[in-house]
């Protein structure tokens, strides 16, 4: 089986006297409908990882395949098109655009994409139903509690049913319960084959993964099963 | 995507109204300066057309000057003569009584005459140059016959004299003569705003001008304006045409109205200035724009936006903040001309021209000052963009 995401020796380091080591000889393969989660010190390299395998950030050495293909030699707006069309993201702050109102947050996550408004309007609504807030269609991000804007930023995240959902310390601003929502969410994505990695420093996300992987220094220290 | 990237700018710039407001400001100022000086250029030419008379179609002959400065007379025979030429609607003469003054009263010096000429005048003269009486009435068959004096808008002035009652008098050549009339100014012979005016009858048996006309005004159909000044010459003086000057002071006039318009150069100056310091206010507020918004650039990177996305929204933005200043500048413009033309008594006139000219120059404006922070924008690395909060 194709690996949705696959790293292979990826190295990144960035400048400065003596140079950082973000990444050293990184691998890392995930599979349709698998669940991981990047778990480390800060410092260890995890949001590099997560922003090399989501191709925001291109490695000084190494592949990275997303879907299969390599990505490596692709040019800026090729990569944009990965992001567009294989990606989706969740970040810690939620990057919600105040202005806009939820639908149109999520219709955002289409709109690189091309198609039309309607076609993309109706899919925002669609993903919003998803994560439970269709009587919040029309509400923007400052009307909205923590826990719900970052269920907005999974919907966005998922409206164009990426195979590959990254997602950086995504309870990380939330309360517990808040939290524990988003977790069941990102969790329930496995469920229709959408591979899922999320770097956090929460142990119950970790837990609710089926995967983790450790980092420090760089490197990957430790890569297996969670046993429930 | 592009008409969606546009909407999404016009989005991001209502947010912010009250910055959106002030950026505009600098080209909105600019452009109106540009806008209202050329409005209000137009509209005083339009005006200056109107009292011309559109066609500029009335000529002036005159004999040109004696030896001492003073008109020179015309033959007897010239005014009938011009008035035979088919295509001429209407003449009169005037002719310069040589030596009078006017005066108060007796009592003012000789020497302080003021610079007030005398004219013997016919009564259809006003018909003939458009003019027309601020007070009292202008010389007819009758009054033209008896010491009575009509005086010019300039010649009024400078005896102080406003209203004109039974006893208005003025002391001209030796007798005292009454005033009838007081003239408004005349724009296409200013020569008669500085004249006191009398019959050709008064200034035969008074004054001795011997019925010599030293100028003649004429109207010609308006087609017919340059064959008709060829023939003055000739139809005025056969002996010596040479002497006699032709010219067509709808012309003069219109030569000094566009010399005039030498300083609307300067304000167009001072517009363009204006622009360009509110292009500099647009690029600045752009450059913050991006600095502030780098999450958002980040953002829309990660969902898959190319860079060239990313330039395009800043700079169709910075072209939205330009057009709707440019929009403004030009709506202000076009009130401050009619404005003007109301309070001057004037046509109102927006040349569709320095509106088009306007815009075009506020987008210009925009696109400049948009290049660089969309660029900016566009090179920022996604990952350090999502990394700026």
């Amino acid at each position: 089986m194709t690996a949705v995401l696959e790293l292979t020796d990826v190295a990144r380091a960035y400048p400065g006297s003596p140079p950082v080591t973000a990444l050293a000889a990184v691998s890392l393969q995930v599979h349709a409908a698998e669940r991981v989660a990047v778990t480390g010190p800060s410092g260890s390299g995890k949001s590099t990882l997560l922003h090399v395998a989501g191709t925001l950030e291109r490695p000084d050495r190494g592949h990275v395949r997303i879907g299969g293909q390599d990505v490596s030699a692709l040019p800026d707006a090729g990569l944009s098109a990965v992001r567009g069309r294989r990606i989706g993201f969740v970040f810690q702050q939620f990057h919600l655009l105040d202005h806009l109102d939820a639908v149109q947050n999520v219709a955002l996550g289409l709109l690189y994409r091309g198609g039309q408004a309607r076609a993309r309007r109706a899919a925002a609504v669609a993903a919003l139903d998803r994560v439970g807030l269709a009587s919040r269609l029309g509400h923007r991000p400052g009307q909205l509690s923590g826990g719900e804007r970052q269920r907005v930023a999974i919907a966005r995240a998922i409206v164009g049913r990426p195979g590959l959902v990254l997602a950086d310390e995504p309870t990380g601003n939330l309360d517990s319960a808040a939290g524990q929502q988003v977790i069941t969410l990102l969790a329930g994505l496995a469920a229709d084959g959408t591979a899922v990695v999320i770097v956090t420093h929460d142990p119950a996300v970790a837990a609710a993964m089926d995967r983790r992987v450790v980092m420090r220094d760089g490197r990957i220290v430790a890569d297996g099963q969670v046993t429930r | 995507m592009s008409l969606e990237l546009l909407l999404g700018g016009w989005r991001g710039l209502c947010v912010r109204k009250l910055r959106t407001a002030l950026s505009c400001l600098g080209i909105a100022i600019g452009i109106a300066a540009a806008v209202a000086v050329l409005g209000i250029s137009a509209s005083s030419r339009a005006d200056l057309l109107a009292q011309l008379g559109a066609e500029g179609n009335l000529l002036t002959v005159g004999a040109g000057q004696a030896f001492d400065g003073s008109p020179a007379p015309l033959p007897l025979t010239a005014e009938p003569m011009i008035a035979r030429i088919p295509p001429v609607e209407s003449v009169t003469a005037t002719g310069y009584v040589p030596g009078a003054t006017v005066r108060r009263t007796a009592a003012v010096p000789a020497v302080d005459s003021g610079g007030i000429s005398v004219l013997a005048a016919q009564p259809g003269l006003l018909t003939t140059l458009g003019g027309s009486v601020a007070a009292g009435t202008f010389l007819n068959a009758a009054t033209a016959r008896y010491p009575a004096v009509v005086l010019g808008a300039v010649a009024a002035r400078t005896l102080g004299i406003g209203l004109v009652r039974p006893d208005t008098q003025v002391y001209l050549a030796g007798r005292y003569y009454t005033v009838i009339g007081i003239l408004r100014p005349v724009p296409l012979a200013p020569e008669i705003d500085e004249a006191a005016l009398v019959g050709f009858p008064v200034a035969d048996s008074l004054l001795g001008l011997g019925g010599h006309p030293t100028e003649i005004y004429l109207r010609a159909l308006p087609d017919q304006v340059q064959p008709v000044a060829s023939v003055l010459p000739f139809t005025a003086n056969p002996p010596q045409p040479e002497a006699v000057q032709v010219s067509l002071p709808s012309s003069i006039l219109a030569a000094r109205a566009t010399a005039r318009t030498a300083f609307t150069g300067l304000f167009l100056g001072l517009g363009v200035v204006a622009v360009l310091v509110g292009g500099i206010g647009i690029g600045n507020i752009m450059v913050i724009s991006v600095l502030e918004r780098r999450a958002e650039i980040g953002l829309r990177r990660a969902l898959g936006a190319t860079r060239w996305q990313v330039g395009f929204q800043f700079l169709a933005e910075s072209l939205l903040l330009s057009g709707l200043g440019g929009l403004a500048g030009a709506a202000a413009g076009a009130a401050v001309t009619a404005g003007y033309a109301v309070w001057a008594g004037q046509p109102a006139v927006v040349p569709p021209g320095g509106i088009a000219a306007g815009l075009g120059v506020a987008l210009v404006t925009g696109i400049l000052a948009g290049v660089y922070p969309a660029a900016r924008a566009a090179r920022l690395a996604p990952a350090e963009a999502l990394r700026a909060v």
